[in-house]
């Protein structure tokens, strides 16, 4: 036997009894952004913080799981699920047909309205397609806002960005004019430092075509069991209170929003 | 002196015959042409089975129109570049010491940093400082994210195409500026009429690799917000979720640097009848 095949069999071995053990502990990986203040951040010293990570937490306390987490760049995280680097995405993912033809979502955990931020200068008056017409708008690329950005605002020029933070340096220095984001995380940069720049211009309606019905954990195609487990999961906080908790860390209201 | 090259020429072996039969390379070398075509034709099945008329309908003009972006981004970036790179390569083979080592300088940062940092540098770095560029004027021209890719573009490939430059120059012989100046031909004239066709020659490859770098370096601008064609690729995937419109993407940069690399055999063909034999 070449020393190769010996070093392949062996690998295989060693990687065999790796998912053995793997299955035994039961341990969750779940991929996130890392990019996407509040909800989920990388901090300085490379910790996972945010809403989503803690309300993660709370559901796999729930679940009885143990949960490691994965940060991926937005543009890739679905592929990078289909591949298996993680088992669920918990990063903000608004439920929509097009998602769902590629993966599995859970029901809602929490939804929040679209909003418009513009420097504090700004002519800018409202969220109509007229109010923008002629003006730049930045929006983070493959997300639901840019979707509705290229939809809705035709008389506009749309900017895609790979974060939020890139959007949101460019509008402090005046390269877009307009930017477009949910609220909550618009809201939660105007109130740093950084966000001095600029304002709420208002919140958009949702469209439910577009920005669907809400952010939900995206699994495998197929992988229905644990759908249900974040489902019940998700009811579970809800009742005793642990959502409230963690929302209450984050937010002034409640962004579950309605019962749907 | 002859004795001694004949001493050479008796060493010289023949070249070992080719081994007749199946030695191990030859068997290796099959096997590996084997999966070459193997990988080609599966991902051909992969683009036939995954062939989507409506997807190809929505989309295909505006890979078209970020295959122009990208194109006119090279184009304008190289003939900058080819510009700006004179007066560096000149100044680099200056013996004036500080002249040179500025040129020096300028090179080794260009080619000792990532093409994606430069870019990044000149994006984000030069937006910072709005207000001092709104008062000099040039904040017009920095605001365009597309000015931003052709000013970082030039500047990289600069250095770039100053060292072939410099080092085509430097591969003609002493001999052929010294035979000139026995003629009485001025420096210009020497390096516009000898040095430089003779020069150009040895730059051929090297610059049609620049170009060759530099397309697929572009794909980078996507992320500064500019839809060239790797842009359009991304917000199709971001549409779609459908792999293939990175296969397509893939397909297209391909066929540019294919086209290129036979225009520059062609040149080079045409370019060196003689010294043919």
């Amino acid at each position: 036997m070449s020393t190769a095949l010996r070093i392949a069999l062996a690998a295989s071995a060693a990687l065999l009894t790796l998912g053995v053990a793997q299955a035994q502990e039961k341990t969750l990986r779940i991929g996130t952004e890392g990019a996407y203040p509040p909800f989920n951040n990388l901090t300085a010293d490379g910790q996972l913080v945010g809403f989503d990570i803690d309300i993660a937490k709370a559901l796999c306390d729930e679940m009885k799981v143990k949960c490691t987490f994965v940060a991926q760049d937005w543009d890739g995280i679905i592929p990078a699920l289909q591949a298996g680097k993680f088992d669920a995405i918990v990063a903000s993912m608004s439920i929509t047909p097009e998602r769902a033809e590629k993966v599995d979502f859970t029901n809602k955990y929490y939804n929040t309205p679209p909003a418009i931020a513009a420097p504090k200068d700004s002519d800018i008056k409202g969220v109509t397609k007229e109010d923008l017409a002629g003006k730049t708008i930045g929006v983070q690329a493959s997300t639901t806002h840019f979707n509705y950005s290229t939809k809705a605002y035709t008389d506009s020029t749309i900017k895609p960005y790979p974060t939020a933070q890139e959007y949101q340096l460019d509008l402090a220095n005046g390269r877009v004019d307009a930017v477009n984001d949910d609220i909550t995380v618009l809201e939660g940069w105007l109130a740093t430092p950084d966000g001095a720049c600029c304002k709420l211009i208002g919140a958009i309606t949702p469209d439910i075509e577009i920005h669907g019905p809400g952010a939900g954990i995206a699994v495998r195609k197929g992988d229905t069991e644990l759908v249900n487990q974040f489902n019940k999961a998700i009811d579970a906080i809800r009742a005793n209170g642990k959502y409230k908790e963690i929302n209450d860390k984050y937010f002034k209201y409640d962004v579950y929003g309605g019962e749907s | 002196m002859s004795a001694a090259a004949a001493d050479v020429a008796t060493k010289v072996e023949k070249p070992p015959a080719i081994p007749h039969g199946w030695p191990r390379q030859r068997i290796l070398g099959y096997a590996l042409v084997c999966m070459w075509i193997a990988f080609l034709a599966g991902i051909a099945a992969y683009l036939i089975v995954a062939w989507n008329g409506e997807l190809f309908a929505k989309y295909a003009p505006s890979y078209v129109t970020g295959l122009g972006v990208t194109l006119l981004l090279v184009a304008i970036s190289i003939v900058l570049g080819a510009i700006l790179s004179v007066p560096i390569a000149y100044a680099r083979m200056s013996k004036n010491r500080f002249l040179s080592g500025l040129a020096y300088a300028y090179v080794y940062f260009f080619r000792g940093t990532p093409l994606l940092a430069q870019t990044f540098l000149v994006y984000y770095g030069v937006g910072s400082f709005r207000p001092q560029l709104d008062m000099i004027g040039l904040w017009g021209f920095f605001r365009e994210a597309f000015n931003c890719a052709i000013f970082a573009f030039s500047l990289n490939t600069a250095a770039y195409q100053a060292e072939i430059l410099r080092g085509a120059i430097e591969s003609v012989p002493r001999g052929q500026w010294e035979g000139a100046a026995s003629l009485g031909l001025h420096k210009l004239q020497t390096m516009w009429k000898i040095i430089l066709p003779q020069a150009l020659i040895v730059a051929l490859r090297p610059y049609g690799n620049e170009i060759i770098l530099m397309i697929k370096g572009s794909a980078i601008v996507a992320i500064i917000t500019v839809y060239d064609l790797m842009g359009i690729t991304k917000l199709t995937y971001s549409r779609t979720f459908d792999f293939q419109s990175y296969v397509w993407a893939a397909i297209i940069y391909l066929i540019i640097v294919e086209t290129l690399r036979h225009a520059v055999e062609w040149i080079e063909r045409r370019i060196t009848i003689h010294l043919q034999r």
